[in-house]
């Protein structure tokens, strides 16, 4: 007797050491009586240790894709396993908790709490945790160190340079250790030389801490910084 | 995490501000308006269950005969029996109102034991027939000491009539009015005697101790009883019951007043909720930030939650602290027309209350509403 699709799917992923499994995925949005396909019949695997950028033109759906991977939307149909959990089984409350630990996240317009200094936005995901004040601070202060701002602790984000705003982020992304990382146009608003250094910095996070990242991008110089290309067009992957 | 609904609170400093202007001051004139009208009952509230009213049961304005008073007594459960006329004089000017009754001063100082009188000024008001006692309010008000003379302008009984204060009284307690003058019946009757002799050996009302307050309705159906198709027919009530016809004579303004107070209440809950909309509504992108980095649903409504709270009691707070010194002012400015005005714990209590409420309910939609905001909606609202 076969085992089950799902089943095949784990194990197939596992034994690939795949960090990102989608099989069948179809996305679509409904307006009235008409039905909007953003993604259509996905599959695609991502190997742990990957930094990948997903482009396309505006509208291609790659943000949805990206927005599917990290759980924060739901599929229409197929499945997603991430690190082996087929998240798009998940309730919203087990998808918020598995979020926490496995997902970091980097926005466009770094989306930090502007009442918050530095240090309290990077230290928001551990008080999901049950790590002590102590250990807290150390896992900051080591991140703000690996972005290089540990002098900017205090500072609230409007205190801070776009360029200085997206480390924090980058740091906010890291600090739980997240099994992947997903950037929706890290670079979008930044200039050409802040872009560059915000890149550099996602490149040396994936080459000497091995984090997988996966990034989606509209500029090809951006994209070239990660190992793999994957494109899309009207919600259909392309070679 | 606190410090977060902090700051989140004082974001737009402004704004915050004048929400908590708006609710202290809906908070002082809820709890201003609700001390008003427990000044309405004040009377009724320090009624004593022992105490019967008779009185003519044609109208107040009608006297009873004296000599009512020993069949009163005579009835079965009755303990002691007074009378007292109101006198309607004034003091100066018609400005200066004040409550003046002439009564039967032994009977009547030991069935109100609240009216509370030093040793020795009770037995020189009871020896001197021209003595009087008042209240500590209005002798505070007036600057009125022991062994003044006070001339009244007699209205229902003309004349000059001058009283030797003898005994200053305290209320046993913050409800009891101390804004009243007394003096002896016998005094008026005597002169009554000698100027109108109709009108002497007339009582307005008798005041009636009886042994067993659970009594009440049967010993005044039976002292009722006693005077039916006479020519001078009784209404006996209990005392509360006397004070509460006074109180159901303005009923129709205390119920106005009671709906001012709650629709104060309902206009600042629309004000809040006005503002906790707008605040949440500019903060959809953060709280979906949250939700995306693991933060619950709940997590998100709690802290709206906690921020409209947190303005609604810290104004409740200064407002029921302001009330306490604008509640005194006002019962200045009223003069004896409040005697018993004093912020109840009931009224702080309906005023924590009412901040709770603001609060919560102002919170509610918004609350939802960022609970229930997808994440890719929500972070849509930073582009």
């Amino acid at each position: 007797m076969p085992a089950p699709a799902s089943d095949t799917v784990a194990a197939e992923s596992a034994h690939r050491g795949s960090l990102v499994a989608i099989r069948g995925l179809t996305k679509h949005y409904v307006r009235g009586d008409q039905i909007i396909p953003v993604l259509v019949d996905i599959n695609l695997d991502i190997d742990v240790g990957e930094f990948v950028a997903l482009m396309g033109p505006s509208g291609s759906g790659k943000s949805t894709l990206l927005n599917l991977i990290a759980g924060i939307d739901k599929p229409s149909s197929g499945e997603i396993r991430v690190a082996g959990v087929d998240i798009a089984q998940l309730s919203e409350g087990d998808l918020a908790a598995w979020r926490a630990t496995h997902v970091g996240f980097i926005f466009q317009f770094y989306n930090l709490m502007p009442v918050l200094t530095a240090f309290q936005n990077v230290e928001l995901p551990l008080q999901l945790t049950t790590l002590s004040r102590r250990e807290r601070r150390e896992r900051v202060e080591h991140a703000m160190a690996l972005v290089g701002l540990s002098d900017r602790v205090e500072h609230y984000p409007n205190e801070l340079s776009g360029g200085q705003q997206q480390r924090v982020a980058i740091a906010r992304a890291l600090i739980a250790d997240p099994t992947v990382i997903v950037a929706d146009e890290p670079t979008g608003d930044l200039d050409r030389v802040t872009a560059e250094e915000i890149l550099s910095l996602l490149d040396a996070l994936n080459r000497e801490l091995g984090k997988s990242i996966i990034m989606v991008t509209h500029d090809p110089k951006a994209a070239g910084k990660a190992r793999r290309l994957i494109h899309l067009e009207k919600g259909v992957l392309v070679d | 995490m606190p410090f977060l609904v902090l700051r989140n609170a004082f974001r737009h400093k402004l704004r915050t501000t004048l929400t908590m202007v708006g609710i202290v001051v809906a908070i002082v004139a809820f709890g201003l308006l609700r001390t008003i009208v427990d000044a309405w009952y004040a009377g009724s509230e320090a009624s004593s269950s022992a105490r019967l009213i008779t009185r003519s049961s044609i109208s107040l304005v009608f006297f009873l005969p004296l000599n009512y008073a020993q069949k009163i007594r005579q009835v079965d459960g009755v303990k002691s029996v007074s009378w007292m006329n109101w006198f309607g004089g004034i003091y100066i000017t018609e400005a200066n109102f004040f409550p003046q009754f002439a009564v039967d001063a032994p009977t009547f100082l030991g069935m109100y034991p609240e009216y509370r009188l030093d040793e020795a000024e009770r037995k020189a008001f009871l020896l001197d027939r021209g003595g009087a006692v008042a209240g500590r309010k209005l002798a505070d008000k007036y600057g009125w000491k022991v062994g003044d003379r006070i001339p009244l302008r007699g209205t229902i009984f003309p004349g000059t009539w001058t009283f030797t204060l003898r005994a200053i009284y305290d209320g046993a307690d913050n409800k009891v009015d101390e804004t009243q003058f007394f003096f002896h019946w016998d005094y008026l009757n005597e002169t009554v005697k000698a100027r109108f002799p109709r009108r002497a050996d007339l009582v307005g009302l008798y005041v009636v101790e009886i042994r067993d307050p659970a009594q009440a309705a049967e010993i005044s159906q039976r002292i009722d009883a006693t005077f039916r198709n006479s020519l001078a027919e009784t209404l006996s009530e209990t005392e509360k019951a006397f004070q509460l016809g006074f109180v159901a004579m303005t009923e129709a303004i205390l119920i106005a007043i009671e709906a001012v107070s709650f629709v104060i209440i309902l206009i600042i809950m629309a004000v809040m909720a006005n503002t906790m909309a707008m605040t949440a509504r500019e903060r959809y992108s953060e709280y979906a930030t949250l939700k995306a980095i693991g933060f619950s649903n709940g997590f998100v409504a709690l802290l709206i939650f906690a921020e409209s709270l947190g303005i609604a009691l810290a104004g409740g707070a200064i407002g029921i602290a302001l009330t306490f010194p604008i509640a005194d002012w006002f019962a200045g400015q009223m003069g004896t027309l409040f005697p018993v005005f004093f912020v109840s714990p009931d009224t702080v209590a309906m005023q924590v209350g009412a901040a709770l409420v603001v609060g919560v309910v102002a919170a509610l939609i918004p609350a939802w509403r960022a609970a229930h905001v997808r994440i890719v909606d929500g972070l849509r609202a930073v582009a």
